[in-house]
């Protein structure tokens, strides 16, 4: 029986012809992630049982992303504890304030993974990658412990389900509508421990950047990770930064799926997922009766570069509404300086909003923008759970960067075309 | 191995932001995770729980970040077993990893009630309901998988 192009990534890391769905594999990894908070775990139980050296140093990626700039004492001991053994093991590509993005920004941007890559990291959005054509997928911190000394990971070889994307998008729908229309349909559950294969004539008309949104939202519905196949987009990309050789895997014509989907994306509007999970998807239009005090833009599900631009071009010439906070943080310094030199940083500014420097800050309730007791956010991020941002009893809705700045202005939920 | 205890139940979805919210999330120090432990579903849970006692779920238990400090602070708490209908995967993978028994078992979390006495059976997979003289059967793990919790957890199996 034919395999999944998952499948067909985790037989060659695991050196074996082919593997079936529930199979238990121990496979190879080209790439071991980990970020501020996760990292000093792992470091931790990397040294309790007694390793002395890495299996590879430049195979290993460390991010301070999360609480850094370092939000207070116990934050700023955590990055110590990282930066400490990035260089006691001399690991290449540890990122620290001034070199950082969010980690998920990051690493593609920075060539790190490439297309037949095998990835872990002890994040759960780790799954973004798959963008590229890569399977990867989020682990705890005793799983990237042991792949920092080892250099592989057990896995449960996962079942598939496929998403045959036709048509293309129209006016402000994104990447992000696609995603959250998916996972309003299946469930926060609905691919658990499964692959989401996307595939069919419509990827062709995604970008990159859309396709990193939605590989990024697939552990949003349970998923193992979320895979694109490769095409010229994918190929540009890649060959833009990744400088050594990479190897493309499809699906063979008789892999065998659980479930199959057909997703119109000429039909996808802009869609806001309301609190308190990702499935309870609502179209953005049907949100003006309720009022907002927070938008938050960025995070490794939407803050690159098309997303400043999408959030620039509606905020032009316009401001936020007056109580509304608006915080954009573009997500890796590159960005950051894209939006200087293309204007967007004063749009942003001349629009009331505030910028920050790349963290993952307020999307995970850290800090840089939490929220109060009955405050409500609509934010670019990709979790609306209980207490997500701030207090038990804030709210945050899921919405694209389109939706997001809209609504900024009109001081409520909207859809694009209808703010005026 | 068989374990016992008391049984604290929740529904669907128990996420990680629950279990350990995010703001704890600047120490990796165990015990001062597991005097949070799901503050934000149940805020006397931490002064119930006993040693031993289990905790059951719903479909999706443990689903979000991949936190670690998840599993640690149920573990640290004295929780000897997790059952819930299904668990989101990298829980599922992180618990193990750590040495916390987890079984997946759709008729014990229907049928279990809080406050129920209820006895594990790790090697047969055999979940007891004392308070109401039940039996339900859970799928007992696979041999690699009871290798790495024998061994005391990964970074144990793995050193050998
Ligand atoms: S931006 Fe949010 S979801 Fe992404 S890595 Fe940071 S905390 Fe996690």
């Amino acid at each position: 029986m034919g395999m999944t192009m998952t499948q067909k990534i985790l037989a060659a890391h695991a050196g074996l012809p082919e593997v079936h769905a529930g199979q238990l594999i121990q496979a190879n990894l080209d790439m071991v992630l980990g970020n501020d908070i996760t990292s000093p775990v792992a470091i931790r139980e990397f040294e309790k049982a007694g390793f002395s050296s890495v299996f590879d140093r430049t195979k290993i990626s460390l991010v301070m992303d999360h609480f850094v700039p370092n939000k207070d004492i116990k934050a700023a001991q955590q990055a110590k504890v990282s930066r400490t053994f990035a260089n006691k093991y001399d690991i290449l590509n540890f990122y620290d304030v001034g070199s950082m993005g969010i980690e998920h920004a990051l690493l593609p941007e920075r060539g790190l993974v490439a297309a037949g890559d095998c990835v872990i990291g002890a994040d759960s959005h780790t799954c973004t990658y798959g963008a590229l054509g890569a399977f990867s997928t989020g682990v705890g911190s005793t799983d990237m412990a042991a792949a920092m000394a080892t250099g592989s990971c057990w896995f449960k070889v996962p079942g598939a389900i496929k998403f045959n994307l036709v048509g293309s998008l129209q006016g402000w729908a994104s990447g992000k509508d696609v995603i959250l229309t998916i996972i309003g349909k299946i469930g926060v559950d609905g691919a658990l421990y499964k692959s989401m294969e996307f595939c069919g004539p419509g990827v062709q008309s995604l970008s990159m950047d859309d396709r990193l949104c939605m590989a990024n939202m697939a552990i949003e519905a349970g998923a193992k990770n979320g895979i694109f196949p490769v095409d010229d987009i994918t190929r540009a990309y890649l060959d833009e930064r990744v400088h050594r050789p990479y190897q493309v895997y499809e699906a063979d014509p008789d892999a065998s799926y659980d479930q199959e989907y057909t997703i119109d994306l000429s039909a996808i509007v802009p869609t806001v997922a309301y609190p308190h999970l990702p499935e309870n998807t609502h179209p953005a239009s049907e949100g003006r009766n309720i009022p907002i005090d927070q938008v938050v833009i960025g995070s490794c599900t939407n803050g690159r570069s098309s997303d400043m631009e999408t959030a620039a071009k509606i905020l032009k010439g316009k401001k936020v509404a007056k109580h509304v906070r608006t915080i954009v943080i573009p997500a890796t310094q590159k960005i950051f300086l894209e939006c200087v030199q293309k204007g967007w940083m004063q749009t942003f500014v001349e629009a009331g909003c505030v910028v920050s420097t790349p963290t993952c800050g307020p999307c995970l309730g850290g800090y840089m923008g939490i929220l109060a007791e009955g405050e409500r956010c609509v934010s670019t991020t990709n979790r609306n759970f209980v207490g997500r941002m701030g207090h038990v009893k804030s709210e945050v809705y899921l919405a694209s960067p389109a939706v997001a700045a809209a609504s900024a202005v009109a001081g409520f939920v909207c859809a694009p075309e209808e703010e005026a | 191995m068989i374990v016992k205890g008391t049984v604290h139940k929740y529904s669907d979805n128990v996420d990680t932001d629950v279990i350990i919210p995010a703001r704890y999330l600047n120490t990796p120090d165990a015990k001062e995770l597991a005097s949070h432990c799901m503050e934000d579903i149940d805020p006397d849970f931490v002064r119930r729980v006993q040693p031993g006692d289990i905790i059951v779920g719903g479909f999706n238990f443990g689903c979000g970040s991949s936190r670690e400090h998840a599993p640690l602070a149920i573990k640290t708490c004295g929780v000897s077993c997790v059952i819930a209908k299904t668990f989101a995967r990298i829980f599922y993978r992180n618990a193990i990893n750590i040495g916390l028994a987890i079984l997946e078992c759709e008729q014990a979390a229907d049928a279990i009630q809080a406050g129920d006495q209820v006895a594990v059976d790790f090697d047969t997979g055999v979940i007891t309901n004392l308070t109401r003289g039940e039996t339900y059967q859970a799928q007992p793990f696979p041999p690699f998988i009871q290798n790495i919790i024998q061994k005391g957890g990964l970074m144990k199996a793995i050193q050998a």
